[in-house]
């Protein structure tokens, strides 16, 4: 299929970026959208042109680097996929297709469709851990009876990728899916209770100082999630929240 | 506690806790309006009771008041502070993709609620706290009889209250129809009810405005 692709360019974070419009052809409905950004830029390299800059690395749904947001929607027009999981066969012959990245004050872009999710490490790091002596003498985490919904409950949590879509695709650009999911997965298990009141304080603390929107709950992170983490886990925090506030 | 005022989950809550008390409030409101369908005299003794108990009048009225300016203030704050965090505008978003258009448009329902308040208390609750508390007059009534089932009447002759009353609801139901179960889901309560209670929230945001809306053409054709 042959396609125009507007694409954001933006030499630095400095740099004000514009689309640029490219024309790609004989490009097959078998080849994933980074497949097809490679033809791309194999095209610009031959021609002498800057490639564009995207992040990617795993390239199978599970290291959340590819943070484009295609035709309007993050990760484009398929459900609970990364955009290395998105093929061409969702596009059709002729097509003119939007490629810009993630969008949110708390995401600069460094370059072209690259962007700093380092706000998410750094809540990451404010609480999202279980403290653990590992002297040697460590119990073995399985010896702890937990029950199989709540460990259930608690691996969809910690199936987070922290990919950013949620923020991107969040009218606010708000954090709360991801964030909630680090809380969650800790709050649902006996090991992450001993530190449940410090990991909500702090990692919504560091949230709102990285500048994240707050959540108005329209559920479109839910849907453009490529995890399909719930809402719930926000009810969750919400209520982690409370109860964290209310021991002072 | 200052924690808990300065968070953007504290702002949601507050969000919640004052939207759960207008729509508890909305329903008391329209408990008593539906009155004037079905008896003129039940509708002045019940308007005469709200305008003239004490404690309906000097602790209701004023946190009543507070809840409505809070939830409107709050809206506000949290609609610019959110348009701050967001980076620069996508040239293309399909917005309707993932999200209904109430609930990315509670700003602009809200907005226009406000301006129906507004209206509103210069057509009711100005006269009322005139008559009142600037002239004096608490006995409710005007040439012998109660005033309140006459003065609602004369409110909703002219067609073009009556249709701005009618729009103002539908954008009320349009709020609700996003903030009835926003609210819970901000309380934390996202459990096995929650099903059941989208279901409530839907009848509820639909049925309460269209209940409005019948009691002000009800009067403007019964006149």
């Amino acid at each position: 299929m042959n396609l125009t692709l507007k694409i954001w360019r933006q030499k630095d974070a400095n740099d004000k970026g514009k689309l640029v419009k490219y024309k790609v052809t004989d490009i097959s409905e078998h080849m994933s959208f980074l497949e097809m950004m490679d033809v791309l830029n194999e095209q610009l390299v031959n021609s002498g042109d800057e490639p564009v800059a995207f992040d990617h690395d795993c390239r199978e749904g599970i290291c959340g680097m590819c943070s484009m947001y295609i035709n309007g929607q993050a990760h484009g027009p398929d459900r609970g996929i990364t955009t290395c999981q998105l093929h061409m066969r969702m596009f059709n012959d002729g097509d003119t297709i939007y490629i810009e990245p993630f969008r949110a004050n708390a995401f600069p872009v460094i370059k072209d469709l690259v962007v700093d999710r380092t706000a998410f490490e750094r809540i990451q790091q404010s609480g999202g851990f279980i403290s653990v002596n590992t002297s040697g003498n460590t119990q073995d985490a399985n010896a702890i009876p937990i029950a199989k919904s709540a460990a259930d409950e608690a691996m969809d949590a910690a199936t987070c990728i922290g990919c950013g879509a949620c923020v991107a695709t969040c009218k606010n650009s708000s954090a709360m899916l991801f964030v909630s999911a680090k809380v969650s997965q800790y709050a649902l298990l006996p090991q992450g209770q001993v530190e449940a009141t410090d990991r909500v304080m702090n990692m919504v603390a560091q949230m709102d100082a990285e500048g994240f929107g707050n959540c108005t709950n329209t559920g479109a992170c839910e849907v453009e999630c490529p995890k399909g983490i719930s809402l719930t886990n926000i009810a969750r925090m919400n209520r982690e929240y409370l109860k964290a506030t209310s021991k002072g | 506690m200052s924690g808990l005022l300065s968070s953007s989950i504290a702002r949601k809550v507050s969000m919640a806790l004052s939207a759960f008390f207008l729509m508890f409030f909305l329903l008391q409101h329209f408990a008593i309006n539906i009155t004037s369908v079905f008896s003129a005299d039940a509708f002045n003794e019940t308007s005469h009771f709200m305008g003239t108990n004490p404690l309906i009048q000097y602790v209701m009225q004023p946190v009543l008041l507070f809840g409505v300016i809070f939830h409107f203030v709050m809206g506000f704050v949290l609609e610019i502070k959110n348009k701050k965090a967001q980076g620069v505008k996508y040239a293309k978003n399909k917005g309707a993709a993932n999200s209904s258009w109430m609930s990315r448009n509670m700003i602009y329902s809200g907005l226009a609620i406000l301006i129906f308040m507004i209206i509103h208390f210069i057509d009711f609750w100005i006269p009322e706290l005139n008559t009142k508390y600037i002239l004096g007059d608490m006995s409710g009534l005007h040439n012998g009889e109660f005033r309140y089932f006459h003065e609602l009447q004369e409110k909703f002759v002219p067609i073009w209250r009556v249709a701005l009353y009618c729009i103002a609801f539908v954008f009320l139901a349009l709020h609700l129809l996003h903030g009835f179960n926003s609210a819970f889901q901000s309380v934390g309560a996202n459990n096995k009810y929650t099903k059941g209670l989208k279901t409530f929230g839907k009848a509820y945001a639909i049925l309460i405005p269209l209940g409005f809306i019948f009691i002000a053409l009800f009067h403007h054709f019964n006149h």
